[in-house]
């Protein structure tokens, strides 16, 4: 066992030293320069593409899925040693996809096998680039009151309502939907969970600028949209339960990305900055602030590392999920307050060559969102409060 | 190493959870300060301990131990923060085993180590001098002169010192205050003469004296084999993680307690839980005290494991149980409303235990300080 461990981790490491061009190494700065796939979205270099496709022939696209769904079927501990060796040589992800990170477990769980068969391949190919359709104007937090409606026709149901806040639903081919499909029930146990292509006549996604200047989320608009009944995942009205696990999954990956794309470069960027005298940073007010986010950073990682042992020993929580939304992206909004205090007035510019385009004050707006999309950091605390220490409701 | 117990740590954490429930809960601990104990701890509940081999869990079995490691230790110190027991635990197994197991001679050890995993010798490390924790503010003296060294100086917050039996001494053999080089331990029996005991109670009703030396006197073969600055360190070290396990058992039981309460309190005709801005402040402990479990068990890992950046994860955990066991102790007080600041009520305990671990082997402040430096700022 272990040296069949040790000789994957070799045959690993050096297949990536081999396989993984130069330009698809080092820090991603920014999730928008990876590979999204999808119709519409083309590779952005030559690189990029024989990374992706040599990834893809390997089965590392989703390593750990099942090989009859397109993955490569690891265990575990083979995919912790790939993820292990793809951090320590900086490879990029060769495919960033909600399909992989959100709709992928969800299908897993609730789908027929004839849905899973179809629908993550074309996740794992990079055919279809899917958006997340739960969110509505009158229902944020309060997610179990949205009100799009699907109606059934006989042989397809027939869409009505709107969503917003949808990530990328204008690059989008295909948008999963939390839908109202009773109205008589308690409003948990009315809603189904529906795959809808945005190709469908009825569909509009119209762009809303965001505070950072760029436009990555839309209205999306269904305007008699009929959907095929096979469209349908789990059972009808039950779409609650998905929805909720499909939620946990997202936390844990908005909750990373802070962690994943930050490790390496607050100290350096405060560091840079402000400068140290005699080894000491020359800000000892930001000091303190450096020093506490990054123990806090340290010790995340830590409680990353032990989740994922006592979920090997057996011992899960599910709702560690909020935990890790709450901490990660409240240490991530933390990470950029210091970098923008560092930077000062050069750090304040949005346009201009000399200062990269306003790539910091860009990423600074920008994650102010991350406390608030895949649940706010309150809603976090509620379920915290609730679910796992059984505080009461009024 | 993975980051959770294995069954036989597991069943000695449940072991010495009973035990202290048993023999030393929060309100044993009461009793010693109403009744005026002259220990500050009860010798039968001690030598119960040492019977189930507390005492010599970092001890190898070589010399008698259970050779548990410091994982093992680890859960002794969290079950007993729990129950805020007295005992020489951290004073004798922590702290002087950890400087014996490191720098004691061959024959130091075949002396000593069997003594200590017995229960019969009661130890206390004494070297601070300031205010604050300073591992290299060393003004007492030890001088060497034919077969002897006199030592010469004044130690504060010498935990347990006066029920000592022996002290490790941390004395200066050459150099100035503040030098690295120059400085040694020393084993000296509390019976010498000059040496000058005063008992000062502390907070948390433990006990933490000012010894005086005053030309004291020992052979040199009480000298221990301190080879560098790096490995009192690393005493240092391993002292402020098994306190971070002890004060990750506090916060815990605090926290828990604090929990109960918000759900039997009833004002307005429902429980204080239901207020939201009482559960979002409780969410928060909840996620500080996963944070903290998984700083400390990675810490006593790192000690067992023999890892090398062991000064940066002790501080990492010794800042952040510092400031949950603050937080936890703080709030516990706060929610429990006037009751809290009751004698009656035992969440006041806590706190008083929070602030005297804090001050142990450096505060906040300074692990954060620390830390930065380590980091390169
Ligand atoms: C960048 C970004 C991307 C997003 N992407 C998507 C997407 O792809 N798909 C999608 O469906 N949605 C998406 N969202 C929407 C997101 O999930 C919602 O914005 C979020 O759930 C909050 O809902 P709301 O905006 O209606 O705010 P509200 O629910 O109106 O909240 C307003 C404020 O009230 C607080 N609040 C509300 N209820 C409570 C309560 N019970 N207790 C305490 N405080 C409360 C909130 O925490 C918040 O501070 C995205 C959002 C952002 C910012």
């Amino acid at each position: 066992m272990i040296d069949h461990l040790t000789e994957f981790r070799k045959e690993t490491s050096a297949w990536l030293e081999e396989n993984c061009p130069v330009s698809m190494r080092g820090q991603t700065k920014d999730i928008a320069e990876l590979y999204w796939g999808g119709r519409n979205s083309d590779f952005t270099s030559e690189d990029q593409k024989i990374w992706f496709k040599r990834m893809h022939d390997k089965g590392w696209i989703v390593p750990y899925w099942d090989k009859k769904y397109g993955g490569g079927g690891l265990s575990p501990l083979e995919n912790k040693i790939l993820a292990e060796e793809m951090t320590r040589l900086r490879c990029k992800q060769p495919l960033f996809s909600f399909g992989i990170s959100m709709l992928g477990p969800a299908l897993l769980k609730f789908a027929t096998e004839e849905q899973k068969g179809h629908y993550l391949k074309d996740i794992v190919d990079a055919k279809i680039r899917w958006c997340q359709g739960y969110s509505e104007p009158n229902a944020g937090s309060d997610l179990a009151g949205l009100q799009m409606k699907a109606v059934d026709k006989g042989d397809h149901y027939l869409i009505n309502g709107s969503k917003i806040w949808t990530s990328y639903g204008d690059n989008a081919d295909w948008i999963f939907c939390l839908v109202r499909t009773n109205t008589e029930v308690k409003k948990q146990e009315g809603i189904s969970f529906l795959l809808i292509d945005m190709n469908s006549e009825g569909v509009e996604a119209r762009p809303i600028q965001l505070i950072s200047g760029k436009s990555a989320f839309t209205e999306t608009f269904f305007d008699d949209v009929k959907v095929p009944k096979e469209n349908l995942v789990g059972e009808l009205n039950k779409g609650w339960t998905i929805a909720k696990y499909l939620l946990t999954h997202e936390r844990q990956m908005i909750g990373g990305i802070g962690e994943a794309d930050q490790k390496f470069s607050t100290r350096d960027v405060v560091v840079d900055a402000v400068g140290l005298h005699n080894g000491v940073l020359n800000d000892s007010i930001l000091r303190t602030e450096l020093v506490t986010h990054e123990m806090n950073l340290a010790i995340y990682d830590m409680t990353i590392e032990r989740a994922i042992d006592e979920a090997k020993a057996g011992n899960n929580s599910g709702a560690a999920s909020s935990l890790f939304k709450y901490f990660g992206t409240e240490l991530n909004v933390e990470a950029m307050e210091i970098i923008m205090t560092a930077g000062g007035m050069d750090e304040l510019a949005i346009e201009g060559e000399a200062t990269s385009n306003g790539f910091i004050a860009k990423r600074f707006l920008r994650s102010k969102g991350n406390t608030i999309e895949g649940g706010t950091s309150e809603i976090q605390l509620n379920i915290i409060s609730k679910n796992i220490l059984g505080l009461p409701s009024k | 190493m993975a980051l959770v117990l294995n069954e036989e740590q597991a069943m000695l954490k449940e072991s010495v959870k009973d035990f202290l429930n048993m023999k030393s809960p929060i309100s044993a601990l009461r009793e010693l300060r109403d009744t005026n104990n002259p220990d500050g701890f009860d010798r039968s509940v001690w030598a119960e301990m040492a019977e189930l081999g507390l005492t010599g869990l970092n001890i190898s079995e070589e010399f008698g131990g259970l050779d548990f490691g410091y994982i093992g230790l680890g859960q002794a110190l969290e079950e007993a923060g729990r129950t805020l027991a007295a005992s020489p635990l951290v004073s004798t197994v922590l702290l002087s085993t950890t400087a014996i197991n490191l720098c004691g001679s061959d024959p130091q050890k075949a002396m000593l180590l069997p003594e200590l995993a017995e229960g019969n010798l009661i130890m206390s490390f004494a070297h601070e001098e300031k205010t604050h924790h300073n591992p290299t503010h060393v003004a007492t003296t030890a001088t060497l002169d034919g077969d002897f060294y006199t030592i010469n100086g004044s130690k504060t917050f010498v935990l347990d010192g006066h029920v000592a039996d022996k002290f490790v001494v941390v004395a200066r053999v050459s150099g100035a205050v503040n030098d690295k080089e120059g400085i040694q331990l020393f084993l000296v029996d509390s019976n010498r003469e000059g040496i000058k005991v005063n008992r000062t109670m502390m907070m948390d009703n433990r006990n933490a004296a000012k010894v005086n030396f005053s030309n004291t006197s020992i052979s040199k073969e009480n000298k221990m084999n301190l080879s560098c600055f790096e490995d009192l360190e690393k005493i240092y070290a391993i002292g402020a993680i098994g306190l971070a396990a002890e004060m990750l058992g506090s916060a815990q039981e605090c926290f828990e307690k604090t929990i109960a309460y918000l759900k039997e309190r009833q004002q307005f005709g429902v429980a204080i839980g239901s207020f939201q801005a009482l559960q979002h402040r409780a969410a928060k402990m909840f996620i500080d005290i996963e944070l903290s479990k998984s700083v400390v068990i990675k810490a006593l890992k790192a000690i067992d494991t023999n890892e090398n950046n062991l000064t940066e994860i002790a501080s990492l955990a010794k800042a952040k149980l510092g400031q949950t066991l603050k937080l936890v102790s703080n709030e516990g007080i706060q929610m429990h409303g006037g009751v809290g600041m009751t004698d009656d009520v035992e969440i006041g305990f806590f706190i008083k235990r929070a602030r005297v671990a804090q001050q142990t082997l450096g505060d906040y402040n300074y692990h954060l300080d620390r830390y930065a430096k380590l980091r390169g700022y």
